[in-house]
């Protein structure tokens, strides 16, 4: 679906992505993992066409993604900040979108919309609502054209845990009908259960592209987030996160949000 | 496009901004009317108020609304939608929204208290300015990566089109005294579409009668039906070049 070839972006001297080469099919869950400042979300825009490189070819579907918009007609995004206009009413939104991409009645997907309850706030305007809410509204927005590819950057950060586990299951639902999906993310335990490939940059460098299943088979791990880990230790990528990353995970599995 | 201009604009309508700008407008024209018994009074001290009231506006608030939509511009170009498209459609619902703004607030006092030419001229003047600074804070803004320098970037422009340059021109007049200039003052004039719109209203009033040669040549020019071509020209020059400089520049730009 996407494949992308010895992509390189530079900010200034900078590298933010490196010759990257890679190639997404249907039905894979791509987790696109790295410390901050790693190229995921450049990665990203460069796939959107928000940020242009400086060199490599970006094709999808087999065409050379070139300025034309129209391919995008097939992908939902949700971005990591998500800010629209302070009036706007949250219904406002919604209709907007469906008025520019002018999709049939029967392949609109509001299962988000309801599952989230934001059609009760359908007449609020958008600077009122709090910054979960607005990630919940990005949420709907990126499913609600049911498309072929879903790149989701950081989705599940600011969501409540009733939240975040809807919006899982409705990936994992898409994940189902042979979709594409990007996840961008630091929460490795969220991805455990949704990932199929695991993707991982450093310093604008594709370090390794891997299927779950030979990376818990190279660790001898089960868990995504220890697997990831011994691998990182292992060739000394960058101890710091990792050490973060356990502390994240020992939250999570600490007694007070165990349900 | 038009679809998305009219988001825009119904989200700035909405804002408390632009209703504060169109009450202070309105306001300021009324009380202007009633308070000079000579309607063509009111009208040359309104648009002293309005060259410098207007281009500021419109530059300040055009560039917050850019960088506060920076994050929507960003969710838009995710969507199935040219940049292009995305961009004009901005400058049109901010255009659209300020230009609806100045002739409520002043279209509707100068059409109750002086409705002849010299109102009109007023009216298509302020209209102008605005898109012509709507136009100009669009570039800086995306010219310019951060709100701040973006806004300052706005603000040096507008001090030079207000300011800085009826200063350099007066130098020039100065120093120059001994040469005939009415012609070069004619292209300096256009360079500026702040002067430019200051001598076409200027010069459909009495006031130009006492500028002596130079008054009567403008007067000449101006009045005829080329001067108008000439300013008409002139104002959709300073619109258009820089949208499509904007352009330009926010085709290739990340984001």
């Amino acid at each position: 679906m996407i494949r992308i070839e010895q992509l390189t972006k530079k900010f200034r001297k900078l590298f933010a992505l490196n010759d990257i080469n890679a190639q997404f099919k249907k039905g894979q869950v791509i987790s696109l993992i790295g410390p901050n400042g790693s190229g995921k979300t450049t990665l990203i825009k460069a796939i959107l066409g928000m940020v242009k490189a400086d060199g490599g070819k970006i094709y999808f579907n087999d065409e050379l993604i070139n300025g034309d918009p129209s391919y995008r007609s097939q992908i939902g995004y949700m971005p990591q900040i998500g800010r629209y206009p302070d009036n706007m009413r949250v219904g406002q939104l919604f209709k907007m979108l469906r008025n520019i991409r002018k999709v049939p009645e029967d392949k609109i997907d509001e299962e988000l919309i309801i599952k989230f309850g934001l059609k009760q706030i359908f007449d609020k305007p958008m600077r009122t609502l709090s910054g979960g809410t607005r990630q919940k509204v990005s949420a709907a927005l990126a499913f609600l054209f049911d498309t072929d590819v879903l790149i989701l950057d950081e989705p599940t950060a600011g969501l409540d845990p009733l939240s975040s586990e809807i919006l899982k299951e409705k990936i994992l639902k898409e994940k189902s009908k042979n979709k594409l999906i990007l996840i961008t993310s630091h929460i490795l335990s969220d991805l455990d259960e949704l990932t199929t490939h695991i993707m991982y940059l450093q310093e604008g460098k594709l370090e390794f592209f891997k299927e779950i299943g030979q990376l818990r088979e190279e660790t001898g791990e089960l868990k995504l987030g220890k697997a990831i880990a011994r691998i990182m230790k292992g060739e000394k990528f960058d101890s710091e996160w990792i050490d973060k990353m356990f502390e994240i995970k020992d939250e999570k599995n600490s007694p007070l949000r165990s349900e | 496009m038009l679809k998305l201009s009219k988001y825009v604009f119904y989200d700035i309508v909405r804002s408390k901004v632009i209703l504060a700008y169109t009450a202070f407008l309105f306001l300021v024209s009324f009380s202007l009317f009633n308070m000079e018994e000579n309607s063509s009074k009111a009208i040359l001290s309104l648009l002293n108020i309005i060259l410098i009231v207007v281009p500021l506006i419109s530059m300040i608030f055009t560039t917050i609304h850019y960088y506060n939509s920076y994050e929507f511009i960003e969710l838009m170009l995710s969507q199935p939608m040219s940049r292009r498209k995305i961009l004009l459609s901005e400058y049109g619902g901010v255009s659209l929204s300020l230009v609806s703004s100045f002739l409520i607030g002043v279209g509707i006092p100068v059409l109750l208290y002086s409705p002849d030419n010299v109102g009109f001229s007023l009216l298509f003047t302020g209209t102008s300015l605005t898109l012509v600074f709507t136009s100009l804070a669009f570039l800086t803004s995306v010219k310019a990566r951060d709100k701040a320098r973006g806004i300052g970037f706005a603000l040096l422009l507008w001090f030079y089109f207000a300011l800085i340059y009826d200063g350099l021109i007066l130098l020039v007049l100065f120093n120059f005294s001994d040469y005939p200039l009415e012609k070069a003052t004619l292209v300096l004039s256009a360079l500026n579409p702040i002067d430019l719109g200051r001598i076409s209203i200027m010069l459909k009033m009495d006031v130009s009668a006492l500028m002596g040669y130079t008054g009567a040549l403008y007067k000449d020019f101006f009045g005829s039906g080329s001067g108008i071509l000439f300013t008409v020209g002139i104002m959709l020059l300073w619109i258009l070049l820089p949208l499509w400089w904007a352009l330009r520049i926010f085709r290739k730009k990340d984001l």
